[in-house]
């Protein structure tokens, strides 16, 4: 029986919606009648436990797989079924669990993946020197391969690898995953830089203590279903949540 | 001939039967990388590339090696044999995946493999019905033209086949290292779904890797018509064998790995030829095969990757 959702769960002027969307594998119903709403230029964060439906979400988002009933709408467009490079093109672009670097390609060369549906010139130039800016140390190391950083060097590369492409919407999904805590403090900081520069911001992740503090709103995912949606500030209050996602036991 | 000359000739005979394995194996091998797949159909990719060779310098007026020809006519005809064999060559291999693997692509375990195979038959038929199944004296238009080093000789048709499999795979090199297209498909043979969620058209990617590695097999197809003077319908099976071992020796998926492979399969028969006698070359190239397998299972250049789910 699923809670009902708190206050502040729509935006006013969606980036991305999901209308009613039921995803099947097979038999598996893993999104059982899904609605998001992100704003232009929230953080909104997807929290849950294992197999809740987070990554199905993102596949979704990303149309690895298509939703079997219902919409999902991009800057006022149903995109669900759009091939996959055509919602890049459009802005929607990932940050990939683990990371998923190119490992015997250069950073560099891994950037300019990011960038693959583009065309070159000024504005990649642009993009290039914004990353430069704000990860100094992936400047340094562009012309080493991908697979010889460490796993937060590799986080800042594919953040960068995102922002290559231009993005609207970047989806990230566990960002913090297996990172040590300066890093993850550090990733943190830098995905609010980047909302702060203006891109909306969609993140899965498991650090629901994290997650809550730079999120403007949250949605929390069970076996498949929304059961409570709301600001950050709300859901951190929330006892099921802290019971749950921020590992405080109810007295 | 002294010991040394025999020697050196086997070398340079090895040199360009390795620059003929090497541009098979590369096929073999860009496939794979990106598919994990073992394309058998590129036997006969290559003996279907040598028989286009063979019609097209035969329309052109060639005749065995009756016509001899130098200068521009020379290089023309010979650019002409090769282009229209890679260029067929290549479109037979977009149309196979195309049009009997990319409806097999999410199907798992051995179909698609099955397929090729099944291909390589037809292909083979194909030839046998039209073309029969004698052996058929392949055109020659190069003027024996002979550098003797020592005692042993370097003829015309040997630079010939070097400087065409060295450009080739520079041209390739080049490709994979600095075109976007090119980086697309490492992208792609590293890992296909980040790559895809770059927006890389993964099977855009695919049909490209068809496409080079059949034109390649129709280059080698053509190597093997000016090394050997002939063309015959079963001549795939030996060629194109030796190859894949090449590209396994290199390191199956490694590009520079299938140079180096088909290179090292190539002096191994040469000299193994030379040393115990041609029956042999295929026992020491195989047992090599054996003993690389066991003490470097990922091949000389091959690394052992985690399995990609």
């Amino acid at each position: 029986m699923p809670l009902e959702g708190l206050g502040a769960g729509l935006a006013a002027d969606p980036l991305l919606e999901f209308r009613g969307v039921n995803t099947y594998y097979g038999d598996m119903h893993a999104l059982k009648d899904v609605n998001y709403s992100i704003g232009r230029g929230e953080i909104v964060s997807l929290l849950g436990g294992n197999a809740c439906g987070k990554s199905t979400t993102m596949k979704t988002i990303m149309g690895v797989v298509r939703p079997t009933t219902g919409t999902v709408m991009f800057d006022g467009v149903a995109i669900e079924k759009l091939p996959t490079s055509e919602r890049v093109r459009r802005g929607i672009v990932p940050v990939l669990e683990a990371r998923r670097l190119f490992p015997r390609m250069t950073i560099y060369e891994n950037l300019e993946m990011g960038a693959y549906t583009r065309k070159r010139g000024p504005e990649f130039d642009d993009d290039l020197d914004r990353v430069y800016t704000l990860f100094p140390r992936v400047k340094e190391r562009r012309s080493q391969l991908a697979g010889t950083l460490s796993g937060g060097e590799q986080q800042m590369v594919a953040i960068g690898r995102a922002l290559m492409a231009h993005p609207r919407l970047i989806c990230m999904d566990e960002p913090s995953m297996g990172l040590s805590p300066l890093y993850v403090e550090q990733v943190f900081d830098i995905i609010q830089e980047i909302n702060r520069q203006g891109t909306t911001i969609f993140m899965v992740e498991q650090n629901a203590n994290m997650a809550l503090s730079i999120a403007h709103r949250a949605y929390v995912l069970q076996t498949g279903q929304v059961v409570l949606s709301g600001t950050a500030e709300e859901l951190r209050e929330n006892p099921m949540i802290r019971e749950a996602y921020l590992g405080e036991m109810q007295v | 001939m002294t010991a040394v000359d025999l020697f050196l000739q086997q070398l340079i005979n090895g040199l360009s039967l390795g620059a003929m394995y090497s541009l098979l194996a590369l096929g073999f091998t860009l496939v794979y990388g990106i598919m994990e797949l073992i394309n058998f159909s590129h036997f006969n990719v290559f003996m279907v590339g040598c028989m286009i060779a063979m019609l097209t310098l035969q329309a052109m007026g060639l005749s065995g090696q009756t016509v001899i020809l130098s200068g521009a006519p020379l290089v023309l005809t010979l650019l002409a044999g090769f282009a229209v064999s890679m260029v067929l060559c290549g479109f037979i291999g977009v149309g196979i995946e195309r049009f009997l693997l990319r409806p097999l692509r999410n199907v798992k375990g051995p179909a698609a493999m099955i397929t090729t195979i099944g291909v390589s038959y037809v292909l083979f038929n194909l030839v046998l019905l039209t073309l029969g199944s004698d052996s058929k004296n392949f055109p020659n238009p190069l003027p024996p033209v002979v550098f003797p080093i020592g005692g042993a000789v370097l003829r015309l048709r040997e630079v010939l086949i070097w400087i065409t499999a060295a450009v080739l795979m520079l041209a390739l090199n080049y490709f994979t290292r600095y075109t976007k297209l090119g980086k697309a498909m490492r992208a792609t043979a590293q890992d296909a779904e980040a790559a895809r969620m770059m927006g890389v058209e993964v099977d855009r990617v695919i049909m490209i890797s068809f496409f080079i590695g059949s034109a390649l097999a129709g280059a080698s197809g053509m190597i093997f018509g000016l090394y050997y003077n002939l063309a015959k319908v079963d001549m795939g099976f030996a060629a194109g064998l030796r190859a894949f071992t090449a590209a396994v020796l290199g390191g199956i998926g490694n590009v520079p790995g299938a140079m180096l492979g088909g290179v090292l399969i190539g002096l191994i028969e040469a000299l193994s030829a030379q040393a115990l006698g041609s029956a042999w070359s295929d026992v020491v190239i195989f047992s090599l095969l054996v003993l690389v397998l066991v003490f470097r299972p990922a091949g000389l250049l091959g690394r052992l990757a985690p399995n990609k789910s």
